[in-house]
């Protein structure tokens, strides 16, 4: 295992590590932080395999520290992500993902005939379901799911 | 409920839903109180709802109150591009409450977000219509005399009918038991069996009528509509299925009542409206006496 990491991805000196991201979501992850659009240097590796979650992403990220807030936002995606904090080489903190209890203007609505495909209205839901993450929209009411999940 | 927009029945606690039912009753035996005196009402209904807005006008009108409004979207500004938004703040400046019926999802709730006054939701799309489930328990307290330990069965489109989500909500806080009658395509959604199951209420779903509503204490009835089938000939395979006919109910228990939204089409024969188990038609009469109830609440006039 230790060595198919060592393979896949380089060592950075300092930045953030993102582990534990479910091989399909490494590009939703990547998009919803933005990382499209900055100018670190970012390594990723992807259908890496992991005894916990079948195969599973990476990326590191040199320089970049995330708030919080910021990346409760990846929980929709990658609930079970771990942050490593790289300081000099060596891990100097770990952060986990929080499943929020209600999450507002990162995922849009799935239901075509909700108020907020229609008016300028920021999306906010309820986390119905912090496993599968599920949402239920606190306006139409309607449930939201992981396979339809549209980020805004 | 004082200030508080009503947008969905699970906005209200048990004891909120009895407070409105109380005040319903005492407005049903004296329903001339000029209470709403000096109240201007605005009923917004961007799609049209003849029963439902009547039923609130009357409810107004009787107080005592003026009403303000339109019934179609299409004579107002929203017809020029306005914004739900803009519309609902210009009305809060000429209104003390509002009633709005809306086909977008979400749209009651994101008025009365916007509102400076309180929102009622007359319907929005096939979200909600709180006043409308508020009026069923009335008459299913005033046929039974009571809420609690009843055995519900909900007949025809169970997957779409809002009416039935909203009741089924409401009757499980009372301890209700359920029989779910329906084509297989029109089955009650499987997140509301869930609910009951993780509550531990007891439902039977059938797809056979005349032999599941004999230990019914309520038979509510809603209409299948054709445009629900992808296939035309599943249609009309079911469409007389579901009709209730007079001589179905000889067998049901003396007590029961059947309801209906309303409008009916042909799912309950009209051999059934002289028999006194029939009850849509007072069920509307109800929605006056619920709406008056609703409103003083809000305008905390009660």
């Amino acid at each position: 295992m230790k060595d198919i990491k060592q393979l896949s991805v380089n060592a950075i000196q300092n930045g953030t590590v993102i582990d534990h991201i479910p091989a399909q979501n490494l590009f939703k992850v990547i998009n919803i932080l933005g990382l499209d659009k900055i100018n670190n240097k970012i390594t990723f590796g992807t259908n890496l395999e992991s005894q916990r979650m079948g195969l599973k992403a990476i990326i590191k990220i040199s320089e970049k520290f995330f708030e919080k807030d910021e990346i409760n936002r990846i929980a929709m995606v990658a609930p079970h992500a771990k942050l490593n904090i790289i300081k000099d080489y060596a891990v100097v903190d770990k952060m986990l993902v929080d499943v929020p209890d209600e999450i507002s203007g990162i995922v849009k609505c799935m239901n075509p005939k909700c108020i907020t495909n229609f008016e300028k209205v920021t999306p906010r839901f309820k986390v119905s379901d912090k496993k599968s993450v599920s949402l239920k929209c606190h306006y139409c009411e309607k449930i939201t799911d992981q396979e339809h999940m549209e980020y805004l | 409920m004082k200030n508080k927009s009503l947008v969905s029945i699970d906005d209200l606690s048990k004891d909120e839903i009895l407070k409105v039912l109380d005040l319903a009753e005492g407005f049903e035996k004296n329903p001339s109180q000029r209470i709403l005196d000096g109240k201007v009402v605005a009923t917004l209904f961007f799609e049209p709802s003849t029963r439902t807005r009547l039923s609130f006008e009357s409810a107004v009108n009787r107080l005592g109150g003026r009403v303000i409004g339109f019934s179609e979207a299409s004579s107002t500004s929203v017809s020029k591009g306005e914004s739900l938004k803009d519309t609902i703040l210009t009305v809060s400046n000429y209104s003390d409450l509002i009633v709005m019926r809306h086909p977008i999802e979400g749209s009651a709730r994101y008025a009365s977000e916007v509102g400076k006054v309180p929102i009622i939701n007359a319907g929005d799309g096939a979200n909600q219509h709180p006043t409308q489930t508020l009026l069923d328990l009335y008459s299913i307290r005033k046929t039974q005399g009571k809420l609690d330990n009843l055995k519900i069965v909900m007949v025809g489109d169970l997957k779409y009918g809002r009416t039935v989500h909203s009741l089924l909500m409401a009757m499980s806080q009372f301890n209700a038991s359920f029989t779910f009658i329906s084509p297989k395509e029109l089955q009650m959604p499987l997140e509301y069996k869930m609910y009951l199951d993780s509550i531990g209420l007891k439902y039977k779903e059938t797809s056979e009528l005349a032999e599941n509503i004999k230990d019914a204490d309520i038979i509510y009835m809603t209409r299948v509509q054709r445009e629900r089938f992808s296939d035309p000939l599943e249609y009309e395979k079911v469409k007389n299925v579901y009709v209730l006919r007079n001589e179905m109910l000889k067998e049901t228990k003396p007590n029961v009542k059947v309801l209906h939204p309303l409008p009916r089409v042909n799912e309950i024969h009209t051999d059934v409206d002289d028999n006194p188990k029939a009850y849509y038609f007072p069920q509307a009469l109800n929605g006056v006496y619920t709406r008056m109830a609703i409103m003083a609440l809000i305008l905390g006039l009660k």
